[in-house]
């Protein structure tokens, strides 16, 4: 519903004409605008009526209004479903593994960048630690298959050389590590780059407060706890939040790529991933719909707790 | 100068330490991935091959040049990022600027239609069935229709085109120009460094998509590099290579397979990255900038 004009602080004479006059007189600018706006409807808000299709027995053939309407009845064969436990194990164990090493890692980067005062090795360290955020998915999982395969894989041949291993490993056909080498790789990607904005948030502290620090004596190392940890900690919860809103997206493109080999099935597999097998590779739609719904409704309810703690502890995302 | 405790001399020789080797550990995976790329298959496969190749050669590449659908694949990629990032930044910022005027009629409403989106989505299934219906299937429009409005791109161009001086755009419509014109004539050219940002981020988006053409496309000849090498790093197509080379050895035996799957995956994974690792320089002198105005809305 198109709004009145903004309030202006002098208005010469009450509004007479009508609104489609003046819509009409600027339609210059509406035709700026309504082009891409319909592109936003099209692309975003029909997929989001579509998500109704996991309350019906969606088929192609009927088409999305025609097909009957079942209730809950997917989402209860997703709860009853001999994969919902692994599923939600996986989700939630590979989430939280990346909660807790992926989420810290680049403020301890920004931390330890922030102690080096040589420019040179600070901007080599940043430029390289940067790149691999650049990468798609599938390159680094190519470099990852490559560092770990038994064809020359260069990992294999450190810990044979240092006389670890007798045989070289094959690393992505073991259930056992496949949750250390998903979170580190995702570590190993997003480190740099995640990095940056707590940097900027470091750059903006009042360097007298160091000084201070030290003339009372503080060293270094307790400065960094004393200044530096406050003083970011404002950009840290904002992020934090964003963090557990996003907290059972566990993964996706690295998952796709790295558990290629079926035995990694049971371990691998997140709501996501779930989705996207059951869905679009067995075409069972509404069903995969309704898993996909179950996951954004509890994300929303995960991010509104997140706010609503950090509203109490002092700062908050809206 | 403060002089340094002992603990913090410690402190930070730890630091350039742990510096060095996370340094080390991003780069080498590229440069081994480079040097198994230069190095003769069959040697590779003996193991052994670490910083510097042990048995030159160009063959990989040769073959990987010489593979019709590879270079197709590399072309489409182009022709994607070219076309995708050139009409979603033109179409883009032409929003942006209508919704930075504030006489727009309708303007709040349709800043909380797109604002909801960025927090809402119809997920894969409904997204998939949209394409579908639309007819977008084994099109090379797929790569850029639903991908033409960023929401995210269009926040950064307003915000920047409501930070521009006004008295600059009142002087030209004074001269008669038009809101189109004014854009056109003044806004663009302003713009420059958020429009170099924004192109890099949406570039680097479309050349590293490969799971939309994996679902969206399924003639070979549309599927761009990245998809491709997906398919080749599951080994589907290198096995079918190296039975057509087979062939073609028949005879010199001597000759034959000196190429692995694994050198030739690598040579294939080089071209793929070559491009990022070009524009890298520029996207680094911008993006931080970009970041920052990111994490200012969020």
């Amino acid at each position: 519903m198109p709004q009145l004009t903004t309030g202006k602080p002098l208005k010469m004479k009450p509004q007479s004409k009508s609104a489609f006059v003046r819509f009409m007189k600027q339609i210059d600018i509406q035709l700026m605008v309504l082009p891409a706006l319909l592109l936003v409807i099209v692309f975003s808000y029909i997929p989001m009526y579509g998500v109704l299709m996991a309350f019906q027995d969606y088929s192609i053939f009927k088409g999305f209004l025609a097909s009957p309407w079942t209730g809950f009845k997917h989402f209860e064969m997703f709860f009853e479903s001999p994969d919902f436990y692994g599923v939600m194990r996986n989700t939630i164990v590979i989430s939280l593994l990346k909660f807790f090493i992926g989420f810290p890692a680049p403020i301890l980067l920004a931390l330890m960048l922030n102690e080096v005062k040589n420019m040179m090795f600070k901007r080599v360290v940043q430029t390289v630690s940067y790149l691999p955020h650049f990468m798609s998915w599938v390159i680094v999982a190519g470099l990852v298959m490559s560092m770990l395969s038994t064809d020359n894989g260069s990992v294999n041949i450190l810990l044979e050389q240092m006389n670890f291993i007798e045989e070289p490993i094959n690393f992505l056909s073991l259930p056992e590590l496949f949750w250390s080498i998903l979170v580190s790789t995702g570590v190993w990607k997003e480190i740099g780059f995640g990095s940056i904005v707590y940097l900027a948030a470091i750059a903006g502290i009042d360097p007298s407060m160091y000084e201070a620090a030290a003339m009372d004596g503080a060293s270094r190392f307790k400065q960094i706890f004393l200044i530096t940890l406050p003083s970011i900690m404002p950009v840290v919860i904002i992020f934090m939040i964003l963090a557990i809103g996003n907290l059972l997206n566990a993964g996706f493109e690295d998952i796709l790529l790295l558990a290629v080999n079926p035995v990694l099935r049971d371990v691998s597999d997140v709501i996501d991933t779930y989705v996207y097998r059951v869905g679009i590779q067995n075409s069972r739609y509404s069903y995969a719909t309704a898993v996909g719904l179950f996951k954004a409704v509890i994300s929303v309810g995960l991010l509104t707790m997140a706010n609503y703690i950090a509203r109490r502890a002092g700062s908050s995302l809206w | 100068m403060i002089r340094l405790s002992f603990g913090d001399r410690v402190m930070t020789v730890i630091i350039y330490m742990l510096l060095t080797l996370l340094a080390f550990m991003t780069f080498y995976p590229f440069w081994n991935a480079l040097v198994i790329s230069f190095n003769s298959g069959m040697d590779t496969a003996l193991g052994g091959v670490t910083f510097w190749p042990r048995a030159w050669t160009l063959e990989n590449y040769g073959i990987v040049f010489n593979d019709a659908r590879l270079l197709n694949a590399f072309f489409i990629s182009i022709a994607r990022t070219a076309v995708g990032t050139a009409t979603s930044i033109l179409l883009t910022a032409v929003f942006a600027y209508g919704l930075s005027k504030k006489e727009l009629m309708g303007r709040k409403f349709y800043m909380v239609l797109c604002i909801i989106t960025m927090y809402f989505s119809g997920g894969l299934i409904p997204s998939f069935l949209l394409i579908r219906e639309l007819g977008l299937m084994n099109s090379f429009w797929v790569f850029i229709v639903p991908s033409l409005v960023s929401v995210w791109n269009m926040i950064i161009f307003r915000t920047f085109f409501q930070g521009l001086p006004a008295g600059l755009e009142e002087s030209a419509k004074i001269d008669g120009s038009g809101n189109w014109g004014v854009f056109f004539r003044i806004v663009i050219p302003l713009s420059g460094p958020v429009i170099a940002t924004l192109s890099l981020f949406t570039a680097v988006y479309h050349w590293n998509d490969w799971f939309g053409p994996s679902i969206y496309i399924s003639s070979e000849g549309l599927l761009p590099i990245q998809t491709m090498l997906k398919q080749i790093l599951n080994s589907n197509i290198v096995s079918d290579q190296l039975a057509q080379l087979d062939s073609a050895a028949q005879g010199q035996l001597a000759k034959m397979r000196t190429v692995t799957s694994k050198s030739l995956s690598m040579a294939t994974m080089m071209v793929a990255t070559i491009p990022i690792v070009l524009v890298y320089p520029f996207v680094q002198k911008y993006f931080v900038k970009g970041v920052l105005i990111g994490s200012l809305k969020e």
